[in-house]
């Protein structure tokens, strides 16, 4: 890693990558990006670059895991070894394994388990370049890769980070900020029910920053949602392009 | 992290919550009763035991010399790891750490970390070559619920307990000299864990809440009354408000606890 910059945020207010504090990063997202996959996402937000898939439902392995009242969710996060400056060994981590838990437990809230009772479905997520707050960005794909791939949700999931750099309450924290910032605090978000199905925090906030920071994020999902409806929709318009011609 | 529990008791615990109470008979902002004893395993640097209610949750530090991250080479290194020990529950397993035993230590881990409860700038020996490693392994001995606020209970008693070995360094190289000093804690992070049924947060769930539970809610909250880590468990989801309303109770109850330890 390279050194901590003097100052995370200049006098101006403005951030190391030219951003306002309540300002997110560039995103691109698409969907429908692999073949194979029955749904499946990518996203880019800032320098971070993410797939996700879905596989499913189909009959689980091992059988013994079937519930019968209710499919299964099973989720994998996991980052490609050269996502990251120093290699990252592809064996999953302990910080793998927790995320891929709350990843899992924030897409589950949305979806209609019950209507595919003894079938599993498998969500794959795989960050290709990490430049922080890389969990959020993977939930709000692997949520738009769950509805390409049909499965009925009762709300996409969206998640977006804030923090706190330099004293300020800031929005979509980057890699930089991530590490050298006194608060982060990513959140998964369900708009239409205004819930909240993933809430983590690291650092340092006092009660009413909380709350800022928290009303904050969920400011920004609410933006990104909007981009995730579109994405959503163009898949379904150039599908409809092609059938036409 | 389930076993079975009546559709009839599930129903009552639910029930009983929406009008404010709790089957064991607590307000729902009561813990349980808690106990915590120190310095129980002598060939653990520091050790203790917290009894939650029934849940039983023992954890031993041990310091050896090591060598520092190359991102803070005058840092010493902070390692927590859990068990779910088999005896402690008919649902635990043998085996390689599980996900829920890694999310229990990765809770434990942020909360003494990002409260900076231990100064680890005291723990380098020499900067960028040798440090003192502390590792803490949490023992969950009986599962009753709520084993996040016993662990990380039980971690920071452990701590506190905890004697580092003297040294002196002779030519470059590290001496260990006899006599110990305790470790630098600074901090008393207190983690205060919520359990949401039928749309209201309950402290400390016992088991069988834990069993009916939409979602889970853990707050650490630092000395000074800030909020130093979370984390949202469960398939459920829980309205922006509840957090907040969770994040002011958390406070109070950090600071109770603390009180009563007298910490």
């Amino acid at each position: 890693m390279s050194q901590k910059p003097e100052k995370l945020i200049d006098k101006k207010g403005i951030r190391l990558d030219g951003r306002k504090p309540d300002e997110l990063r560039s995103i691109k997202i698409e969907v429908g990006v692999l073949s194979n996959a029955d749904g499946s996402a990518y996203i880019e937000q800032g320098k971070n670059k993410i797939l996700a898939a879905v596989y499913g439902p189909r009959e689980l392995h091992p059988k013994h895991l079937a519930l019968s009242d209710r499919m299964v969710l099973r989720c994998r996060y996991h980052m490609a070894p050269f996502s990251v400056q120093e290699r990252k060994s592809p064996a999953p981590s302990r910080r793998e394994i927790e995320l891929s838990k709350v990843i899992r437990e924030s897409l589950e809230p949305a979806i209609f388990l019950e209507y595919y009772p003894r079938t599993g479905i498998d969500v794959f997520v795989e960050v290709l370049q990490a430049d922080g707050s890389t969990r959020c960005a993977s939930i709000t794909a692997a949520s738009l890769a769950l509805a390409d791939a049909g499965i009925p949700m009762k709300d996409l999931v969206v998640a977006c980070s804030a923090g706190k750099v330099d004293g300020t309450i800031v929005l979509d924290l980057m890699d930089t900020e991530d590490k050298m910032g006194e608060a982060d605090l990513p959140v998964a978000l369900m708009p239409n029910f205004n819930a909240v199905t993933l809430l983590q925090m690291d650092g340092k906030l006092t009660l009413e920053e909380f709350e800022n920071a928290l009303n904050l994020a969920i400011e920004g999902c609410k933006k990104i949602y909007a981009m995730q409806k579109e994405a959503l929709k163009a898949k379904y318009v150039s599908v409809k392009e092609e059938a036409d011609e | 992290m389930s076993s079975v529990i009546t559709r009839v008791k599930q129903k009552q615990i639910a029930q009983l919550i929406s009008k404010g109470k709790r089957l064991d008979g607590r307000g729902i902002t009561d813990y349980r009763e808690i106990k915590v004893e120190q310095g129980i395993i002598e060939r653990a640097e520091g050790s203790a035991r917290v009894l939650l209610g029934r849940t039983e949750v023992m954890v031993g530090t041990k310091i050896e010399t090591g060598e520092p991250f190359t991102d803070t080479p005058n840092e010493g290194v902070l390692t927590v790891n859990a068990e779910l020990v088999p005896l402690a529950s008919s649902t635990f397993e043998p085996g390689p750490p599980d996900e829920n035993s890694i999310e229990l230590a990765r809770i434990v881990d942020r909360g003494i970390r990002e409260s900076k409860a231990i100064d680890t700038e005291k723990l380098c020996i020499q900067p960028g070559k040798k440090v003192f490693v502390v590792f803490v392994d949490v023992y969950v001995l009986n599962h009753d619920g709520n084993l996040i606020d016993a662990s990380a209970l039980a971690a920071l008693a452990a701590l506190i307990n905890t004697k580092m070995p003297n040294y002196e360094i002779e030519e470059g190289e590290v001496k260990i000299k006899s006599g110990y000093t305790p470790l630098p804690i600074r901090k008393h992070p207190i983690t205060v864990t919520f359990a949401k049924i039928n749309e209201k947060l309950v402290v400390d769930p016992w088991l069988e809440e834990e069993q009916v539970m939409e979602a889970r809610l853990s707050m650490a909250i630092d000395d000074d009354g800030n909020i130093c880590a979370i984390q949202k468990g469960c398939s459920g989801s829980i309205s922006p408000n509840q957090i907040l309303e969770a994040s002011k109770i958390a406070k109070e109850k950090a600071e109770e606890i603390r009180k009563k330890l007298e910490w």
